[in-house]
C-alpha cells in the first residue's frame, strides 16, 4: 500500500468535512425555519463525527497525532481541504446549493468505499453511508421544492447559487499523485470515476429540479496542496481559538 | 460468571438522552467476551459516528461490569458491527413507545427516498395518516412528524 497516498486521501476526506461542519454550524440560530436551523445543526454535528472517525483512522493505522490536534493545531498551509467547504455560508440559497453537490459527492465516495480493499475505511463506510441518505435527502427535497416547484425568485436564486457553486463543487474531484497507487490496490475508484458517478446523481436532480449545470465551467482547485481562499485563514482562527487557550484540555 | 450474566448487568446502562431504553436493547453492545471471572471484554458501536452519548455510555458499561466485581475490564468501541436500527430488540421498541417516540419499524433495504418516513404510526394515537416535518430532530437519531388524526406534533426515532 502507498501509505502517504493513503493519508493524503484521508486527510482531504477529514478536512473536507471538518471545514464543511463549521460552516454549518453557523447556521444554528439563523436559520429560515426552525426546522432548517436544526437540519444544518444536525448535519454539522454528523459531519464532525466523520472527521473525527477519519482522523482516528490517521492516528490508529498511519502514525497521525490525536484527532483533536489534527483538527484544531494545525495551520492553513497544513489543511487539504478544497475550496468549496470554505466559502462563507452567503445566503440560504448558495449554503443548500454547496449542502447539496457536497453531500452527493459525499454519497457516491462513501458508497464506494464500501468496497474498499482497506478494511477500517470499508467498515466505517457502511456506516456514514446510512447517515448520508439523510443528509442528501435533506438537500435534494430543498433544491427540487426550490427548484421546479417553487417560485419564480426561488427558482432564479437556485440557478444562480448553482452557476457560482459549480466551479468549486469540481474542485472536490482534484486528482493526487498517489491516487493510482490506490486505485491499483483497490482503495477506492479514483476522482475521474467518482466525478462521473457524481455527475451522473446530480444531473438527475437537476433535471426534476428544472435547473441548469453551467456549461465550460473549470474545477477550481488547490486546496489539496494547501493554497486556500482567503475565509480559511479567518474560519480556522475562530475555529481554534478555544483549543489554543490550553491545547491539554480536558472537557 | 457467564455472557448472559453481564449483558443482564447491562441492562441496568441506559441512554442519557432516551432513559427508558438500556444499552443492549438498543443493540448497540455488539460483544461480550468472558476470559475469566476477573476478566471481562465488551464491545460497543455508537449509533451515529459523532453520537455525543458514547463517551458517557462507555464509562456507564465499564462501572456496571466493575460492580459484578471484575477487575479487569475493556471496553472497546469499534464500527466492526454497524449499528442499524433493526438491532433494537422488541423491548427496545415498546420503550422507545413508551418514551414517546414513534420507533423505527424493521426495514430490507434503505432508499435514498426514505420511504419508510412517510405514515410513520404516531406514538399517541397509532394514527398512519401523518406527515414526516423533517429528518432532523432534537437528537441525531430522531425525525420530527405531524400526525393529521390527533393533531399533535411528534419525534421518530428514525431507521438507519
Amino acid at each position: 500500500m502507498n501509505r502517504d497516498a493513503m493519508k493524503d486521501m484521508l486527510l482531504r476526506m477529514a478536512d473536507d468535512v471538518l471545514i464543511l461542519a463549521h460552516r454549518h454550524s453557523e447556521w444554528t440560530g439563523l436559520g429560515p425555519l426552525l426546522e432548517e436551523d436544526i437540519a444544518f445543526s444536525s448535519i454539522a454535528q454528523d459531519k464532525l463525527g466523520h472527521a473525527q472517525a477519519l482522523f482516528s483512522i490517521l492516528h490508529e493505522h498511519f502514525e497521525g497525532a490525536e484527532p483533536d490536534a489534527m483538527a484544531f493545531g494545525r495551520t492553513e498551509q497544513l489543511m487539504r481541504c478544497c475550496h468549496l467547504v470554505e466559502l462563507p455560508n452567503g445566503e440560504y440559497d448558495f449554503s443548500l446549493m454547496r449542502h447539496f453537490l457536497f453531500d452527493a459527492a459525499e454519497y457516491v465516495r462513501w458508497t464506494a468505499l464500501c468496497e474498499s480493499s482497506f478494511e477500517p475505511l470499508a467498515k466505517l463506510a457502511l456506516k456514514i453511508r446510512g447517515e448520508l441518505k439523510y443528509h442528501l435527502y435533506h438537500a435534494q427535497t430543498w433544491v427540487i421544492q426550490l427548484g421546479a416547484e417553487g417560485s419564480e425568485e426561488s427558482k432564479a436564486r437556485m440557478q444562480t447559487a448553482l452557476r457560482n457553486v459549480w466551479p468549486f463543487a469540481l474542485g472536490i474531484f482534484e486528482v493526487r499523485p498517489g491516487d493510482a497507487d490506490l486505485v491499483s490496490d483497490g482503495v477506492f475508484p479514483g476522482e475521474d470515476v467518482l466525478r462521473e458517478r457524481w455527475i451522473a446523481f446530480v444531473s438527475n436532480v437537476f433535471e426534476k429540479a428544472k435547473l441548469e449545470i453551467p456549461v465550460d465551467a473549470s474545477a477550481v482547485l488547490g486546496g489539496r496542496d494547501g493554497y486556500h481562499t482567503e475565509h480559511l485563514g479567518p474560519l480556522l482562527d475562530e475555529m481554534t481559538e478555544v483549543y489554543r487557550q490550553d491545547p491539554s484540555a480536558q472537557w | 460468571m457467564t455472557k448472559d450474566d453481564v449483558l443482564s448487568a447491562l441492562l441496568a446502562v441506559r441512554d442519557p438522552e432516551i432513559p427508558t431504553i438500556s444499552v443492549v436493547d438498543m443493540g448497540i453492545i455488539t460483544n461480550v467476551t468472558v476470559h475469566s471471572d476477573d476478566n471481562v471484554s465488551v464491545c460497543m458501536t455508537p449509533t451515529f459516528v459523532g453520537c455525543p452519548a458514547i463517551d458517557v455510555m462507555r464509562s456507564d458499561v465499564e462501572q456496571a461490569v466493575r460492580e459484578l466485581g471484575v477487575t479487569t475490564v475493556e471496553v472497546s468501541v469499534t464500527f466492526d458491527v454497524p449499528w442499524t436500527t433493526n438491532r433494537l430488540t422488541e423491548k427496545g421498541r415498546a420503550a422507545l413507545l413508551k418514551h414517546g417516540l414513534a420507533p423505527p419499524e424493521p426495514y430490507e433495504t434503505l432508499t435514498l427516498e426514505l420511504d419508510v418516513l412517510n405514515n410513520v404510526a404516531c406514538p399517541y394515537c397509532g394514527s398512519r395518516k401523518t406527515t414526516l416535518k423533517s429528518p432532523f430532530g432534537p437528537t441525531l437519531c430522531r425525525s420530527l412528524h405531524y400526525c393529521n388524526s390527533c393533531l399533535q406534533a411528534f419525534e421518530g426515532f428514525k431507521p438507519i
